[in-house]
């Protein structure tokens, strides 16, 4: 008898997605499919458009991280108009996007994934979410979350004039400074938030790290893929979220490439499924040898862990010194476990936390000289920039009058999506024996995909905090034979 | 007395409208107090039975967010809509089509071989995959949703009974509906949901702008740096607040001006306009090169609007489904 699993939605990935697993007569699981059942075409209806105004229409990709297309955007607008943004711009524009990566990475670990280990992985659904968290760790500390991400917000809606969907980005520079007033406030948030991200590692600490059956879960073989990676570096080999070069390492951490962001095409290359509307990429030079990890195979991973597998070190003391706990607990570099996703999702919180002290101790930031304009005539260019769920690439082609006549998209999440599939059919066939389906062996399936993916957040980090989780087993004439309800 | 029941789900849209919700922050606690919410926009799915079972006019208001690109968005809406007594249309994609509306200046075709075909430069597609409705892989069948060649607003699909506007709305906004349609003093049938003044009429840069204004040149902010005390349209950037309606921000000017950018309506029209691209048109040909001048002949008036860049794309940036252009032409073949 054959069957086939259906959750739908496992909730959204820039948008809805599904998974489909198919067991054998055994009630094995033997595959399983992540499917992307969306499609909005911005690649085709930003043609004809003014190429400034694609920071603007662009973020409507994602409403839960507008402001990583907005970056990207204006970066490939930079690059379209050849023109080379002012230190201050560069320094707003950093302000920006480290109080972002921020906010977006708190949420995931405290409202989305950090539920699974905080409250713990075969916890009663109903509290493996935010609410669970909160009780585990207290009332005042859920106050203090909320509080910290609406302070973090809050920078952005003052200099890019909304938080969902900013606006503030223009060729060579940006629409608006920051005042002095501005800065030491934003200074105060920043240093606050080198506190809190102290704090949470703590979190992680005490419940995660202290707890050896979730040590075990992390670093066993279920959630586990020798896979490629990639993240930006700056000239230090050290992560870097706004600006630098693209560098790749191979399954046993050697760096294989290391290209400017206008040279992408040469490394990446999308493959078409007809069962999913999101397409799947690997590296141009190792080729795709399918679903599979391992060295012969070009699927590669972006995001958190992938980052942090691709640098030689951090820019910022503690976090520096979190990498180097990390990795010593995970047996060196680099790491394939995919749950360190979420460890190194909170390094990286440290790290934005303590730059952007950096930046805002700098009082030079408050300088008008807020933009350099364009004299160039528009041609082409390549914007990236690391969105907190991966490498994300815009790159857009105009006439000379700078209306767009080529938009090319590769969303973060799409860097992962051979890779999660792969993660989710591993775990399931791991999991799922004799026909054996409940509550606690879907969640863990979930598990597999959750690292990836915070964009799972705009669909679960409201105050419910859950996965909303259909399953249906269908026998193989496609009857229903049992409906498993999680909310 | 049990609590009045509400929902919010979300059709094709991109969770900016999901954000919005949860941006309520504290207050989303006195709306738990006051209602009991049915559906979360991510629940809404999985407990699409639960909805079937549902006595119809169960729901005491529902708020849809995104626009109408599958059939699967469709026949959700409809299934809402009867079980509700009131629906409201929230955001600008299910107000005016939004963004994704901009998809109807082309059609699944174009869409997917910029997509899926030789246009992407990244693609390596040698046997022209694309995505399919059924598709089989060895352990058995996959399916995917259609993909709609239109993209529509949720009134061009089921009756809608208000509207609360904005890309995305604002929270303010969204706490003020929700008291006011729990109060039983209903509005008139169609309300938009927002203050009844256009952005222009609030806004501080007004000060700035000449009695009698006349612009000369159409200026793009690609290589201009806005003023950032001055009306948008007196330094000749194109800005949609004259034909926009305010309620963006509850305080202060609007949230794009706010940072220094001109409006591009996203709020949709403000009392009294019908389509926002031909009121744009008027607007402008009545302040562009008129220094002096009464009337101008046609070509004239063409000669300065061929200065403006898109400008279907930019008076329709967020309403091309509701707009008087609706989608490009399509042959038969084609639909």
């Amino acid at each position: 008898m054959v069957k086939k699993i259906t959750i739908d939605p496992i909730t959204r990935l820039e948008g809805h997605g599904k998974i489909e697993i198919f067991l054998d007569e055994n009630g094995n699981a033997t595959n399983a499919y992540l499917q992307v059942p969306e499609l909005k075409g911005f690649e085709q209806f930003c043609l004809g458009r003014p190429v400034e105004e694609l920071p603007r229409i662009t973020p409507r990709i994602c409403g839960v991280c507008p402001t990583t297309h907005h970056m990207a955007a204006t970066k490939a607008v930079d690059a379209v108009y050849n023109v080379i943004p002012t230190e201050t711009a560069v320094k707003v524009r950093r302000v920006i996007y480290d109080a972002f990566m921020m906010e977006d990475h708190l949420l995931h670990f405290f409202f989305l994934g950090g539920p699974d280990f905080v409250v713990g992985p075969d916890a009663a659904p109903g509290e493996r979410n935010i609410l669970g968290v909160v009780g585990k760790v207290g009332v005042e500390i859920g106050k203090k979350v909320i509080d910290m991400r609406r302070r973090l917000r809050s920078i952005i809606t003052t200099l890019g004039g909304r938080v969902i969907h900013p606006v503030c980005g223009l060729p060579g520079g940006v629409s608006k400074g920051i005042t002095e007033e501005q800065r030491k406030e934003f200074l105060q948030i920043a240093k606050d938030s080198v506190e809190f991200a102290k704090f949470t590692l703590k979190v992680f600490e005490d419940i995660v790290l202290k707890n050896k059956t979730y040590v075990d879960l992390i670093v066993g073989d279920i959630y586990k893929h020798k896979t490629y990676y990639m993240g930006m570096v700056d000239e230090n080999n050290h992560p870097d979220f706004y600006d630098g070069k693209i560098r790749v390492v191979d399954p046993d951490g050697v760096e294989i490439a290391k290209f400017a962001p206008k040279d992408y095409l040469d490394h990446i290359v999308e493959r078409v499924e007809p069962w999913s509307y999101m397409k799947f990429p690997y590296l141009k030079k190792v080729g795709w040898k399918g679903f599979v990890d391992g060295k012969d195979s070009g699927v590669y991973r972006v995001a958190p862990l992938a980052r942090l597998n691709v640098a030689d070190g951090m820019s910022t003391p503690l976090a520096q010194a979190e990498f180097e706990k990390m990795f010593s607990i995970l047996g060196g570099k680099p790491a394939h476990n995919t749950l360190a996703f979420h460890w190194a999702r909170l390094i990286e919180v440290m790290f934005a936390a303590e730059h952007l002290v950096t930046l805002l101790e700098d009082k030079t930031i408050t300088s008008t000289d807020i933009r350099r304009l364009p004299t160039d005539t528009p041609n082409e260019g390549v914007g990236i920039v690391e969105a907190p769920r991966g490498t994300l690439i815009h790159h857009y082609k105009t006439d000379e009058k700078g209306m767009v006549t080529g938009v090319n998209l590769i969303v973060a999440t799409v860097g992962n999506s051979a890779a999660m599939s792969m993660s989710i059919a591993k775990a399931a066939q791991n999991l799922i024996k004799n026909g054996v389906v409940n509550d606690s062996i879907l969640n863990m399936v979930e598990m597999a995909f959750r690292p990836y993916d915070p964009c799972l957040a705009c669909a679960t980090h409201s105050l419910p905090g859950k996965m909303p989780l259909m399953v249906n087993v269908y026998d193989k004439d496609k009857n229903k034979i049992k409906t498993i309800t999680r909310d | 007395m049990a609590k009045p029941k509400v929902a919010f789900y979300w059709c094709a849209s991109c969770g900016g409208c999901e954000e919005a919700i949860v941006d309520l922050n504290e207050d989303i606690l006195k709306v738990a107090d006051l209602v009991n919410i049915v559906f979360w926009p991510c629940a809404m799915d999985f407990k699409y039975d639960d909805v079937r079972k549902m006595e119809d006019g169960e729901i005491t208001v529902s708020f849809i967010n995104g626009a109408i690109r599958t059939e699967e968005n469709e026949e959700m809406a409809v299934l809402l809509r009867r079980k509700s007594q009131i629906v409201v249309s929230f955001g600008a994609c299910s107000h005016m089509g939004g963004i994704p509306g901009l998809g109807n200046f082309w059609d699944k075709k174009s869409i997917f071989e910029s997509s899926y075909g030789k246009s992407c430069p990244s693609i390596d597609n040698p046997d022209g995959i694309v995505p399919l409705v059924s598709s089989q892989v060895p352990e058995g069948e996959l399916t995917l949703p259609e993909f709609n060649n239109t993209v529509k607003s949720l009134d061009q699909v089921i009756e809608v009974d208000y509207y609360l506007p904005g890309c995305s709305p604002e929270p303010y906004l969204t706490m003020n509906a929700i008291l006011k349609l729990l109060s039983g003093d209903l509005p008139a049938k169609g309300t938009v949901l927002a203050p009844a003044k256009s952005l222009c009429d609030i806004c501080s840069r007004n000060e700035t702008k000449p009695e009698k204004l006349s612009i000369e040149k159409i200026k793009r902010v690609a290589t201009t740096q806005p003023d950032p005390e001055k009306c948008f349209l007196t330094q000749g950037i194109i800005c949609m607040g004259p034909v926009t309606r305010f309620g963006c921000k509850e305080e202060g000017d609007g949230r794009c001006i706010s940072a220094n950018m001109p409006c591009r309506g996203c709020y949709g029209p403000p009392p009294g306009v019908k389509d926002v691209g031909t009121k744009m048109v008027s607007a402008l040909a009545s302040i562009l090169g008129l220094d002096g001048e009464e009337e101008m002949s046609e070509k004239a008036v063409q000669n300065l609007m061929d200065q403006i860049p898109d400008p279907a794309g930019t008076f329709y940036r967020f309403s091309l489904p509701t707009s008087m252009l609706r989608r490009k032409r399509m042959t038969k073949e084609e639909n």
